[in-house]
């Protein structure tokens, strides 16, 4: 048997895969890829959210956000820790998103011009990210799956933080209601589009579900989550922005509309709303805050010497 | 920065554990940030940080080597012997 055989054969047992462990190149580079990719989305989605830390409608919810941001700094750090693992360096990973050779999750390329805006990241987006994450907990690359594990289980307050400002909302005035309802006809189709091309059209999908790396594929992650979210957005008394949504009796399914995927493809490739604006937010932040590293480490090394 | 591994004990009387890794240039930075990354939700009464470098661990080539020897020794275990019927508090 082969080096390569024996991984597979070993992944294909639900064998986990450590560190320093032997891994065929093609495992390395799509795990740095993807764990890089979640790993920068965690920190970029930091932005949308921050922008309304100063401005939440009272000191209870702007604690909360305060929790959820750092959250997502916390799980970023967890994630870049688990990709370090493979041998890049966290700077490298940074310096490769800010120079735009790095992807992150679309989702974070459009802005959040109302309050409701923060509900619906936390219920339609955290929500979409939970449905992709849980099956990543079972990940047959160890560092991962652990990293996956604490993010799912700070994750699911997040998502109840985004409903309950929605339920607020969809529970007060006309015109509350009505932001509530905006800030779902905005958000609705991004977040349908964060599992990814249909089936047909994702050509890495059946190389990592061999890997053990991916368990479902996106159109079935889509599918669950539309089946789990319509219910709630009827409960809100919000109104779902697809005019072929339907429930199918026989299958127990809600149909849905193609998202579109022309958008997709733009917005990731750079041309979506705030593409530009996320990346050099986090390139100033890179450079602005590079004195308070410089500073902690010149201290420590003049710790580091005797003293005269 | 250098790699530190964090460990925590979630409460007296139990083990410090392995949760993850940070970044820092010195110790105090280190468990500054390993309370901030991994204890957010009352998760530890104690943390440990370690410079990564610090430490040794065993190649996985060697594990045959090192771990095999004990799985034919099945009489180390309680379950390897037979109690005769009637036999109790063994």
């Amino acid at each position: 048997m082969t080096d390569a055989e024996r991984f597979d054969a070993h992944v294909a047992a639900e064998g986990k895969v450590e560190p320093k462990d032997w891994m065929p190149d093609a495992y390395r580079k799509t795990l740095v890829r993807q764990i890089s990719q979640h790993a920068h989305s965690e920190i970029i989605g930091m932005q949308p959210e921050g922008n309304w830390l100063t401005r939440a409608p009272s000191l209870r919810r702007k604690a909360i956000l305060l929790a959820k941001v750092q959250d997502e700094a916390g799980h970023g750090l967890y994630l870049y820790a688990a990709a370090e693992t493979l041998g890049t360096s966290r700077d490298q990973m940074v310096d490769d998103l800010i120079a735009g050779k790095a992807k992150y999750s679309s989702i974070f390329n459009y802005p959040t011009p109302t309050w409701a805006d923060i509900g619906a990241i936390g219920w339609l987006v955290d929500g979409a990210a939970i449905m992709n994450q849980v099956p990543l907990c079972r990940c047959s690359y160890g560092p991962y799956a652990r990293a996956m594990k604490r993010i799912c289980k700070e994750e699911s307050f997040h998502q109840r933080q985004g409903y309950d400002i929605l339920v607020s909302l969809c529970r007060g005035s006309d015109r509350q209601k009505q932001m509530a309802q905006d800030a779902l006809d905005r958000w609705w189709w991004p977040s349908l589009m964060m599992f990814g091309p249909n089936d047909d059209a994702s050509p890495n999908s059946a190389q990592s579900m061999k890997w053990r790396i991916k368990r479902f594929s996106n159109d079935e992650l889509r599918q669950r989550f539309v089946d789990a979210t319509v219910p709630q957005a009827h409960f809100l008394g919000l109104r779902i922005p697809d005019d072929e949504l339907r429930y199918d009796d026989t299958a127990g399914h809600w149909r849905f509309g193609e998202p579109d995927w022309e958008e997709f493809h733009r917005v990731l490739a750079g041309d979506g709303p705030m593409n530009a604006h996320r990346i050099e937010h986090r390139r100033r932040a890179r450079d602005d805050g590079q004195w308070v590293l410089d500073a902690a480490s010149a201290h420590a090394a003049k710790r580091r010497r005797p003293a005269a | 920065m250098q790699l530190w591994e964090v460990f925590v004990r979630a409460r007296a009387g139990l083990h410090h554990q392995h949760v993850g890794s940070i970044h820092a240039v010195d110790a105090e930075m280190a468990l500054g940030n390993a309370r901030d990354v991994f204890t957010r939700r009352g998760e530890a009464a104690s943390i440990w940080v370690v410079p990564s470098t610090a430490i040794v661990a065993s190649d996985p080539a060697d594990a045959a080597e090192l771990f095999e020897p004990a799985m034919d020794k099945v009489y180390r275990h309680p379950t390897f012997y037979e109690v005769p019927d009637g036999v109790t508090n063994l």
